[in-house]
């Protein structure tokens, strides 16, 4: 490979010198090399995931022994656990679209109410009584909307998107309040009725599906993403290009049915005190399908490629091309659409609306969430399945203090603690980085 | 048909200003193709507006530009790398957090069916490293963020030249490498002369100046003073003409 060139000083050694001082090298090709080119890449700053996945098993184990009668990780509760995470998972993939830029939307949570608020009202059988899905699609298109002029006006009048949003969240407060009182329902519009069509919102989070369709949908899903990696992985393989070893490939495929197993498997426990209730909640499907959608968007187009590289360095973005402006607007926009399924989610959850709804509280959820699961704060990284994994997390101290019966006051503390903790993380890991390329050997 | 070979880009008489400020006069300027020019002058001396004015970034208030003989007028940067003018400017305009496949095809990513085409993206990009034998770089699905910096460099000059371009125009190119990063940069540079394209680096440092180029112009003030074959310059000359604008002034002062 190191052809001698020609110049005066021993070209071969400098040539040598400099291949000494690279980081540990990603061209492994056995499971062990990649192993140790992992850990060196967590050493430089790139931790991924295993933070969150080390916490979230964390607070498993801890909750599940100081519960009352161990009940944290029984069925009833987990499912329980996955219902009241789904909000969160989905304002946190919301909020990711944000942060990638190096941005902020504070205004998503009340944002996001608006929407629950205009699809609540829509679907009520005295008032308009719209079908679930026109008024789902209305109450994302508004706050789509909504998103894009917060956009532009970061944009276009390069004001800070936090100063734009925290404005947002005051108007978007209001906008709220007055939807609410629309209509004859006292400001509490609500989805308990007998109407088929408001059932469906009603039941669109803790609504189950029936066990048998389960197994078959997950055996289905897993078979076709592990049938694409494997072949996506063995085909770049072949081409020689940069891939997995085939054992890490498996593992990978491995891993993602095990959780699938154990998922439907625990949703499909008779959960019911007497009677028969079990199935998977449709909050979990939902939510995957938002995973999945951003995670493609996110990774695969260039819309998504763009989005890392305007969080990685504007200027080079700008020059690249790229059109800087219109891109951070999208985001705006697709950012506050997703808060509004996430609120909708909320508002299914609740059983209806009302002025009890704390926007302010969930966006902050929603930035922790990101960023306990490994979005940066400073932009630039980010993925949609940290913002699972972290609602996962602030999911799982809800519920487990919740549990102990603590009061919301030591829940807040402790979520606070969490999210520096998460914070601590991403900024001294992002220390560990900078001074890599040039010191470390 | 002329006898001698037409430069691939003629500047002819440009100038250039800011408000009061002149910063070009009448500048002439010759990049003949296969060949290394050096841009040379002191600090103000209008180097990086020169540059810019090739480039798309400046338009000049007067003067002409010629392209393979043709006029041509470069309004912007997209107009440049139309033509094959591709520049790396000193901060290098990588994103830390993407790796070398996505840098270097940042803005002009390939796709299949609306999704990204990584497989047919990495390959072209290991081919273009490997034709210009970038070959310090293990993984070319590394961050930026983890090279050093002479490898970032070689990233940003790989990525001008994969689009087929004819002119690659370097800002100090060596200002941040060490000893060893430097002979191997300019070991690249000196490839892509070989390769045929036209080449202008703007140095402040005389030993890469003369280590490297063909030709040798030299600014003052907003004015070109000489451009000549680099063998008719020695360091000294290059020295009084970069601060005195003429020859042997110094001498005369002392």
């Amino acid at each position: 490979m190191a052809q001698p060139v020609e110049i005066p000083p021993d070209p071969t050694a400098a040539v040598q010198a400099a291949e000494a001082e690279l980081p540990p090298a990603l061209v492994a090709q056995t499971l062990g090399q990649y192993t140790r080119a992992w850990i060196g890449r967590m050493r430089g700053g790139d931790i991924g995931v295993l933070p969150v996945v080390v916490g979230l098993a964390a607070c498993m184990v801890v909750f599940e022994i100081i519960s009352p009668n161990h009940v944290f990780l029984s069925a009833d509760n987990l499912v329980n656990l996955f219902i009241q995470s789904s909000f969160y998972m989905v304002l946190a993939m919301a909020e990711t679209f944000a942060l990638i830029l190096g941005e902020i939307d504070l205004s998503i949570g009340f944002l996001g109410a608006c929407g629950a608020v205009i699809a609540v009202q829509l679907v009520q059988p005295v008032t308009t009584h719209w079908p679930w899905w026109a008024a789902i699609v209305a109450a994302l298109g508004t706050c789509a909307l909504a998103g894009a002029i917060q956009g532009t006006i970061v944009t276009r009048l390069g004001i800070p998107s936090f100063i734009v949003t925290l404005a947002g969240y005051l108007i978007f407060n209001g906008v709220m309040l007055i939807l609410l009182a629309l209509g004859p329902f006292s400001g509490i519009p609500n989805l308990v009725a007998d109407d088929p069509n408001v059932k469906v919102l009603y039941n669109l989070v803790a609504g189950t599906i029936d066990p048998t369709i389960s197994w078959i949908v997950m055996g289905v899903v897993v078979v076709g993403i592990g049938g694409l990696m494997w072949y996506s992985d063995s085909h770049r393989r072949r081409s020689g290009l940069v891939a997995p070893p085939p054992s890490l490939t498996l593992i990978k495929i491995g891993l993602i049915a095990v959780a699938g197993i154990v998922v439907v498997g625990i949703c499909n426990v008779n959960r019911a005190n007497s009677g028969y209730l079990a199935g998977v909640p449709w909050a979990i499907p939902i939510v995957l399908a938002v995973l999945a959608a951003w995670t493609i968007l996110l990774e695969r187009t260039k819309y998504g490629r763009y989005m890392y590289a305007i969080g990685g360095n504007p200027e080079a973005a700008r020059r690249a091309g790229i059109n800087v402006p219109v891109v951070i607007t999208i985001a705006f926009a697709l950012c506050s659409m997703t808060a509004a399924i996430g609120l909708i989610l909320y508002a299914s959850y609740l059983g209806g609306m009302s002025n009890n709804v704390q926007g302010g509280q969930l966006v902050l959820f929603a930035v922790a969430a990101a960023v306990i699961g490994g979005t940066s704060l400073f932009g630039g990284r980010g993925k949609a399945i940290h913002g699972v994994l972290g609602g996962l997390v602030i999911g799982a101290i809800y519920n487990g203090m919740y549990l102990q019966s603590l009061d919301v006051q030591r829940i807040f503390i402790v979520t606070g603690l969490v999210l520096l903790a998460a914070v601590t993380i991403d900024a001294v890991s992002r220390r560990g980085k900078v001074s890599f390329p040039g010191g470390r050997r | 048909m002329a006898q001698v070979a037409e430069p691939l880009l003629k500047v002819r008489g440009v100038d250039k200003h800011f408000g009061a400020v002149q910063a070009l006069y009448g500048v002439d300027l010759d990049l003949p193709a296969g060949q290394v020019t050096a841009l040379c002058g002191d600090n103000g001396a209008g180097k990086s507006v020169l540059t810019k004015c090739i480039s798309g970034v400046y338009l000049p208030d007067h003067g002409d530009v010629f392209w393979d003989g043709q006029p041509v007028h470069i309004h912007n940067t997209r107009d440049a790398s139309r033509l094959g003018i591709e520049t790396v400017y000193q901060d290098l305009a990588l994103c830390d957090n993407l790796d070398i496949v996505q840098n270097m095809f940042l803005g002009r990513e390939r796709t299949s069916r609306y999704l990204l085409d990584e497989d047919d993206m990495e390959r072209a990009a290991a081919e273009t490293l490997a034709s210009l034998k970038v070959t310090t770089v293990r993984s070319i699905r590394q961050p930026v963020a983890s090279l050093s910096g002479g490898q970032r460099q070689s990233v940003a000059i790989s990525k001008a030249v994969m689009w087929n371009s004819k002119l690659v125009i370097m800002d100090e190119p060596t200002a941040a490498l060490g000893v060893v990063q430097t002979a191997q940069l300019l070991a690249l540079v000196k490839r892509l002369r070989d390769r045929g394209l036209a080449v202008m680096v703007i140095s402040h440092n005389l030993n890469d100046v003369f280590e490297v180029a063909d030709r040798i112009a030299i600014l003052y003030l907003g004015r070109m003073v000489v451009q000549d074959k680099a063998s008719a310059f020695d360091r000294q000359r290059v020295v009084e003409y970069m601060t005195t604008g003429r020859k042997g002034m110094k001498a005369a002062i002392n």
